[in-house]
């Protein structure tokens, strides 16, 4: 699987998706955000941080940068893409995804561990989670209060095509295991087609046990299994 | 020596002016002596910026000297731009704390950011990537809403910045007490890592290379900056706003990746920070290191308004940048490095071989100085100590009558529980960006935190320590105290100390109880640190810390850093298992004096603050790392603030979401109240195994440590029971889950209020 990481200035979590799709047997190259192809490669990711300082809005300028483009014609080409924190909001940003991501209802920065329930595994990002299974990993934000208007809100959910919850210890998701005020308890969301997914917390920073959690991995995995078995078609 | 020219607009210099400049008459005749001649205006502002006491140490450099700062493993000492010690496996560590109290106390965000970026950059200008972050910080009562203004104003200060650049806050501290209402202390601290010999220097080596200025163009902000920091606050500092200079954390960290790739590509003979003091102290610091020289020719360096004289140019503390040594010929390639990322490069100037820093504009010289004369030759004073009648009456205040109390336990626990001090730091903590980069493994929270290194499975830990209360007590017991809490929160994780920063925050050393209190402050800390054997490998003074005329208590804060040699023996503060065994290495006392209980229940700092036995504390360390490297512990935590009852606490109330109870016995012959509540030093509280605690109990022999059994980890329905000979404890987990993790919250919610 090889993986075109996205360097925009700003971003920081680079990085840590690099070790992480390595870990996972994946084969990922850097491209840098003056770059205006990605070359030949099997998915997108987008990595946190403030791309552009996050000058503007959160995700905005990042949007206009030249390889914004091939990036989206791989989307419309049906390409894997993967936007993680910073990546979520420059997907809602460049409308590849709806709805957008605000600030948090604390006002704060918000950094810590959260649950997360898995609400639709039969997606190339999540075919390798059980239904019931709940996730911890680190969310790391400032605007990831997602908003999107009533009707796709309900259009979201109606698809299917929210992906991730927060949720409390009992798998509920309550208001006071929402850590932003996110509408629904909404952490996550893909695309109609199936293969653009955006979501706050941080899946690469979930994959081995000395970290706390290796509930990431299967993310990882699930796009790489997918991968190859479209590859042998 | 070539004589400047004076520009039309320049003050006269009169005895005000100089005055004004923070010098003395005295330093004035020096200069005068140095340069043969009166001084410019422009060179009395570099006088001035570079004999403050934050660019020149002046007050404190003799003091200094006496601490320890060579061990075989150090490889860079106090008087680069940080210390760096070898890790093995051809890695170093760079590490360093800085201080940015005056700023914060006028402009708490941007204050505190700075403070970060400033530290950021001591780092990355070594070649090394910045790894981790820490944040030590003072505050007030967090009932007063100009405190909580200052609190929340730092706090986001610190994250923001830091989880822009992306580099993992790991620990820190935060003390609340009244000695710091008007100055809060903000020192941050920075661990990086590199390769052996990726080492560069701040030196301007090689006559002819030329001197180029990266990154954002100097502006009017922070004028004097250094000189600012050099002086009492008072009601009239909020007027020093424009010296606060102001933070942009993206260029940063554009600034972070061009400069490492700068430094891999050998183009560059020397870098370093425009810190305090601008172009000024950058320039003449890395002339003065080399024996070079140095020439700026002013109009070439980049500004954003128009109109700066030099003497503002010099001066600037614009934010941001940083003046590089490239070698002659490699100027375009250094130029597309930083094109690459959105960063500009000029060229300002020359390396040369007279020995000094000298400002040209246009066809006229403005400043000529010899560099050493700058750095090497600020003068430097041994003031007057003695010690203030006040605090020797406060110390030897008789406390006998809080030593008893005939119920109530429960209750005051409950207040120590929810106190600034020893509650949970979690609403701090969580504006933090604790995981990016994936090698945070205890992450704040713990004694220390603590990062993996990916490279050899080895780990690092750090932590920053100081009871300012005990200093002010006892400067000498206090800063030996501060030294011994960081070795002991080190070795609870499983790290061995290596090396010290510190970050000696005082007010104003001319008054003799003040330097009192600061040469004895260093007088603890060189024996602590000869004895743990780790040495002082730089770090950062900041006087002054004075408002109205009260200074803030004396706070040596100690950061120190360790090495966990395989990850496997990662010891966490938190007990792991019910059934496991709790036992108590070293000795209860019924010392009283500075705690945090006399503080909360009857509002005192008084008393004798407890004393330190350094050769114990040592053997106490060990005795803890072999217990470890044993593989027998499943929890490892110091008793400090709150004592033995407010650890256990912690060990049991652990994350909030898997909480234990305990059931305690102790046998000791002392009252319910020093021995619940005493902070007697030289204590850890292990937890292991039942078939393990032999093995301890040996281990702890062996060393000539003191240690017991002293109860069980029992699920969190049983409560938390405490039995001593005449008093018991016993309370439901959840109340004290509540008051130890509301606490800040709670007060932070009333912030809408006032």
């Amino acid at each position: 699987m090889k993986v075109a990481i996205i360097t925009f200035p700003g971003s920081n979590c680079d990085y840590d998706l690099y070790k992480c799709v390595q870990l996972v047997g994946g084969d990922p190259e850097f491209r840098w955000h003056r770059d205006s192809s990605l070359g030949k490669v099997d998915a997108v990711m987008l990595p946190g941080g403030f791309s552009y300082g996050d000058y503007l809005r959160a995700g905005a300028i990042a949007t206009m940068s030249p390889i914004m483009e091939a990036v989206k014609e791989f989307a419309d080409h049906g390409g894997p893409v993967l936007g993680i924190c910073n990546g979520f909001q420059m997907l809602c940003e460049g409308n590849l995804l709806p709805g957008a991501l605000l600030r948090n209802n604390s006002l704060l920065f918000c950094s810590k561990e959260v649950a997360l329930s898995v609400e639709n595994n039969s997606t190339i990002f999540t075919e390798l989670y059980k239904p019931e299974r709940k996730l911890r990993m680190p969310i790391a934000h400032a605007e990831g209060n997602y908003y999107a208007n009533e009707e796709t809100l309900a259009q979201l959910e109606e698809e299917g095509r929210v992906m991730f919850r927060y949720i409390d210890p009992q798998g509920k998701p309550t208001d006071g295991s929402n850590p932003n005020g996110s509408a629904n308890n909404i952490a996550g969301i893909i695309n109609t087609r199936g293969n653009v997914m955006g979501m706050m917390p941080h899946p690469e920073r979930a994959v081995e046990n000395i970290l706390g959690s290796v509930d990431g991995l299967d993310l990882f995995k699930s796009l790489l299994n997918h991968i190859s078995a479209s590859k042998k078609v | 020596m070539l004589s400047p020219q004076s520009r039309p607009g320049d003050p006269q210099i009169t005895p005000e002016l100089v005055s004004e400049h923070g010098l003395s008459p005295s330093e004035y005749q020096k200069i005068r002596e140095i340069l043969k001649r009166e001084p410019s205006f422009t060179e009395l502002g570099v006088f001035s910026a570079m004999w403050s006491e934050h660019c020149g140490y002046k007050n404190s450099k003799r003091m200094l000297k006496l601490l320890p700062t060579k061990a075989p493993w150090v490889i860079q000492g106090p008087g680069e731009n940080a210390g760096v010690i070898d890790i093995g496996d051809d890695l170093a560590l760079v590490f360093k704390i800085e201080s940015h109290n005056h700023p914060s106390a006028v402009e708490p965000y941007q204050g505190a950011a700075t403070g970060v970026g400033g530290i950021l950059r001591d780092i990355f200008t070594m070649g090394a990537r910045p790894i981790a972050i820490l944040d030590s910080l003072r505050f007030g009562d967090l009932n007063s809403g100009r405190v909580r203004f200052l609190f929340s104003g730092v706090v986001q200060g610190v994250g923001d910045y830091g989880n822009c650049v992306g580099i993992p806050n790991i620990g820190g501290e935060v003390f609340f007490d009244k000695g710091y209402e008007d100055n809060p202390i903000v020192n941050a601290m920075c661990l990086g890592l590199m390769k052996r010999d990726s080492l560069i220097k701040g030196e301007a080596e090689g006559v002819g290379n030329l001197l180029v200025a990266v990154g954002t163009a100097t502006g009017r902000d922070g004028i004097h900056g250094a000189t600012f920091a050099s002086e009492e606050l008072s009601e009239d500092s909020q007027s020093s706003r424009p010296q606060v200079q102001v933070g942009d954390p993206f260029t940063e960290k554009l600034l972070l990746e061009a400069s490492l790739e700068l430094i891999h590509s050998g183009y560059i003979t020397g870098i370093q920070d425009m810190g305090a003091a601008g172009i000024t102290s950058s320039a003449a610091e890395m002339g003065g290191r080399s024996g070079n020289g140095v020439e700026i020719n002013i109009d070439l360096v980049p500004v954003r308004e128009p109109n700066m004289t030099p003497y503002e140019i010099l001066l600037s503390e614009s934010q941001e940048r940083m003046l590089v040594v490239v070698k002659t010929g490699h100027l375009k390639k250094i130029q597309d490095i930083l094109t690459k990322w959105e960063l500009k490069a000029d060229e300002i100037g020359c390396v040369t071989d007279d020995g000094l820093f000298r400002v040209t504009e246009g066809s006229r010289t403005v400043a000529a100085i010899p560099c050493l004369a700058l750095t090497e030759g600020c003068p430097t004073y041994e003031r007057e100590g003695k010690e203030s009648s006040e605090i020797k009456n406060l110390r030897s205040k008789d406390l006998s009558h809080l030593k008893t109390r005939s119920s109530g336990y429960e209750e005051i626990f409950l207040d120590l529980l929810g106190s600034g001090n020893i509650c949970s730091k979690r609403w701090l903590y969580q504006q933090y960006d604790t995981t990016v980069r994936t090698n945070t493994v205890i992450p704040p929270g713990a004694d220390a935190g603590v990062i993996r290194l990916r490279e050899n499975n080895k780990a690092i830990a750090a932590t920053t320590d100081c009871n300012g209360r005990y200093v002010y007590l006892n400067p000498r017991m206090g800063t030996k105290a501060a030294v011994a809490e960081a070795a002991r929160n080190l070795v609870s994780v499983g790290a061995l100390p290596m090396a010290v920063t510190n970050n000696l925050n005082f007010g104003n050393p001319l008054k003799p109880e003040i330097y009192y209190q600061f040469r004895e402050a260093v007088l603890g800390m060189s024996e602590a640190c000869k004895l743990f054997e780790t040495p002082v490998t730089g770090g950062n003074v900041s006087f002054y810390n004075e408002t109205s005329g009260t200074p803030i208590y004396p706070t040596p804060v100690i950061g120190m850093v360790g090495i966990i040699d395989d990850t496997k023996y990662l010891t966490r503060p938190f007990f792991q298992e019910s059934g496991d065994v709790i036992l108590l290495l070293g000795n209860n006392t019924d010392e009283l004096g500075g705690s945090e209980y006399i503080y909360v229940s009857e509002g005192l700092v008084a008393g004798e603050p407890p004393a330190v036995d350094l050769l114990a504390e040592r053997q106490l360390q060990h005795s803890v790392l072999s217990m470890i490297n044993q593989e027998l512990l499943q929890s490892a935590h110091d008793l400090s603030e709150g004592g033995l009852a407010c650890a256990l606490a912690e060990s049991a109330l652990g994350n909030k979401t898997d909480p234990f109870g305990v059931d305690i016995i102790l046998q000791d012959r002392l009252e319910p109240i020093p021995l619940f509540f005493g902070e007697a030093q030289g204590r850890i509280l292990v937890s292991c195994a039942k078939n393990s605690s032999n093995q301890v109990l040996q281990t702890a022999k062996d060393h000539g440590v003191p240690c017991r059994l002293i109860g069980e980890v029992v699920p969190a329905s049983n409560g938390f029971r405490i039995a001593g000979r005449t008093g018991n404890m016993e309370l439901d987990i959840e109340t004290m889950s509540n008051r130890f993790f509301n606490a800040i919250p709670t007060l932070m919610d009333k912030r809408k209020e006032s």
